[in-house]
């Protein structure tokens, strides 16, 4: 027996019109199938239009051409199964984190009084249960990425959409937000679309790691499965002899688009 | 600076100066009185006609006077300004449409429109009232507009991956982002609409701040003048402390320039 498809996007093609009326295409036919209760992550140079992707996925985007289904259904509108975490500041400033965490559950109408406690339970278990009381501006980067994280996971969405997440924080607490997202993420598996330029970060935290080539019409060019065991601790699971070894593999394919999407970018610059 | 020499100079500045006032309009200097008394009084007249003004109680009515119509000028502009901004930044066609006149609007100097509004409403409090609308009004709607229109795309994405309509929207997004806007204007709003008030007033009023300097003035009493100044200047710093406090209490989620972080 299978297990089912969470997210498939099948030749799904992604384009822009640009101020002067032409036609810019970001991702060519991309074709990916995300299964229940998998971590996938997507690597790619700057500009290659992963999060573009993921943005489909979640709904924000339409594809120009080709589909997209959750769990065998066509995807119309909002994705109302994914949680989506954001690479920017996204909490509302003018909660309190706490309110913050509560607002998920608030939404579907549950009752305050009943939401609260639920929120301080979701803070605590992102270590952060002191700091309920604080407005986001009063936390750190990391405080402000676990909020967040706490805030879509509450809702308890069945997909988790994340857009290079811990891309603005520092390198030891990436690996500590890391560890913690796999912690929960161990739990209940949800099916995880992880977008980051990362590959060291990628392979760490995936079941499989995808990746495109760079943009415009940037394709998925590769596609890896990562059988190191699980749970995996990203301090360890760095030293590991089989992490190397993928590492290289995957680098010699990436490291050729990553010099492409540079030139490109420099040749842009220099256009301009 | 430790706090209390910084106030003790404060204090030193106010000091040297009322005592230069005092002794420039009474002592001679070379013969000659450098501030003559009709056109600079001095400092213990002032003083004095102060404390006649408190100590017989007149003053209070003025005072209940410029206060009930700057509070009236500040509550219905700001409302007028959240609603029309509001409505403005979530219709871009009714904003376009409307643009050139607003701005011709804003472009006129209010104090020619006291004239019109004492002609309509009379010389009560209401042409005052209406003069610091016009001036609060176009302060909080080009904030809130502001605000709205200036919402976070990544707050606004979440909103809506987290499954917000769009009342919700309105409700948890929009407004409170149009709000800090408006509060962030607070100071400037009410000292307009004190402005409105005392302008209008000594343009045409039988009561108020504005109409008790423009009486003095009318007979050439510079002591009245000045006491209706500094009373004015005191009344304008109690309610800004009081805005203050308001502020305090409203954005405290708000970082300020002196936290570390961003």
């Amino acid at each position: 027996m299978s297990t089912p498809t969470a997210v498939a996007l099948e030749d799904a093609k992604v384009a822009f019109r640009l101020g002067d009326g032409r036609v810019y295409t970001a991702v060519e036919k991309a074709h990916l199938a995300v299964a229940q209760g998998e971590f996938v992550a997507i690597v790619g140079p700057t500009g290659c239009g992963k999060s573009t992707l993921l943005n489909v996925a979640a709904g924000l985007l339409k594809p120009a051409a080709g589909s997209v289904k959750i769990f065998d259904r066509p995807l119309a509108g909002l994705n109302r199964d994914a949680g989506y975490l954001f690479q920017a500041d996204a909490l509302f400033p003018w909660k309190t984190a706490l309110d913050n965490v509560a607002i998920g559950l608030e939404i579907q109408g549950t009752s305050r009084a009943e939401a609260l406690p639920r929120a301080q339970k979701w803070l605590t278990s992102v270590g952060l249960g002191a700091f309920g009381g604080r407005y986001p501006h009063m936390l750190s980067g990391g405080q402000r990425k676990r909020v967040a994280l706490a805030q879509v996971l509450i809702r308890d969405p069945k997909i988790l959409l994340m857009d290079e997440p811990f891309g603005p924080l520092d390198a030891q607490t990436r690996q500590v937000m890391g560890n913690l997202l796999l912690d929960l993420w161990n739990a209940d598996r949800k099916a995880v679309l992880f977008v980051t330029h990362d590959l060291e970060e990628a392979i760490a935290l995936a079941d499989r790691v995808v990746i495109m080539s760079a943009g415009p019409s940037s394709r998925i060019i590769g596609d890896w499965r990562v059988s190191l065991p699980r749970p995996r601790d990203i301090f360890e699971v760095r030293l590991d002899k089989e992490f190397h070894a993928l590492h290289r593999e995957i680098w010699s394919v990436l490291k050729d688009e990553v010099m492409k999407g540079y030139a490109q970018s420099t040749q842009a610059a220099e256009a301009v | 600076m430790s706090r209390p020499t910084l106030l003790a100079l404060q204090i030193l500045v106010a000091v040297v100066c009322i005592v230069l006032w005092q002794v420039l309009s009474t002592v001679p200097v070379f013969g000659k009185i450098l501030l003559p008394p009709f056109f600079f009084s001095n400092p213990l007249d002032v003083f004095s006609q102060i404390v006649k003004w408190f100590s017989s109680g007149v003053i209070w009515k003025h005072l209940g006077i410029t206060l009930t119509e700057s509070i009236l000028a500040f509550v219905i502009g700001s409302t007028g300004g959240v609603l029309v901004g509001f409505w403005f930044a979530r219709q871009p066609l009714v904003a376009a449409v409307f643009d050139p006149y607003v701005k011709m609007v804003n472009a006129l100097p209010r104090v020619v429109l006291a004239p019109i509004f004492a002609l309509w409403l009379g010389l009560g409090i209401w042409s005052k009232v209406a003069l610091g609308v016009t001036l609060v009004f176009f302060i909080v709607f080009f904030n809130v507009y502001q605000g709205v229109k200036e919402v976070s795309r990544t707050v606004l994405d979440n909103g809506r991956m987290l499954g917000m309509s769009e009342r919700q929207l309105m409700q948890h997004v929009y407004w409170p982002s149009a709000l800090s806007w408006m509060f962030s204007s607070l100071h400037t709003s009410v000292g307009f609409a004190v402005v409105g008030a005392v302008v209008g007033e000594y343009l045409g009023s039988a009561a108020g701040l504005g109409y008790l300097i423009q009486q003095a003035e009318g007979v050439f009493d510079v002591a009245g003048v000045f006491a209706g100044m500094f009373v004015l200047s005191a009344f304008v710093i109690l309610i800004d402390y009081g805005v203050t406090l308001v502020e305090r209490r409203l954005l405290v989620w708000r970082p300020t320039a002196s936290d570390g972080r961003g």
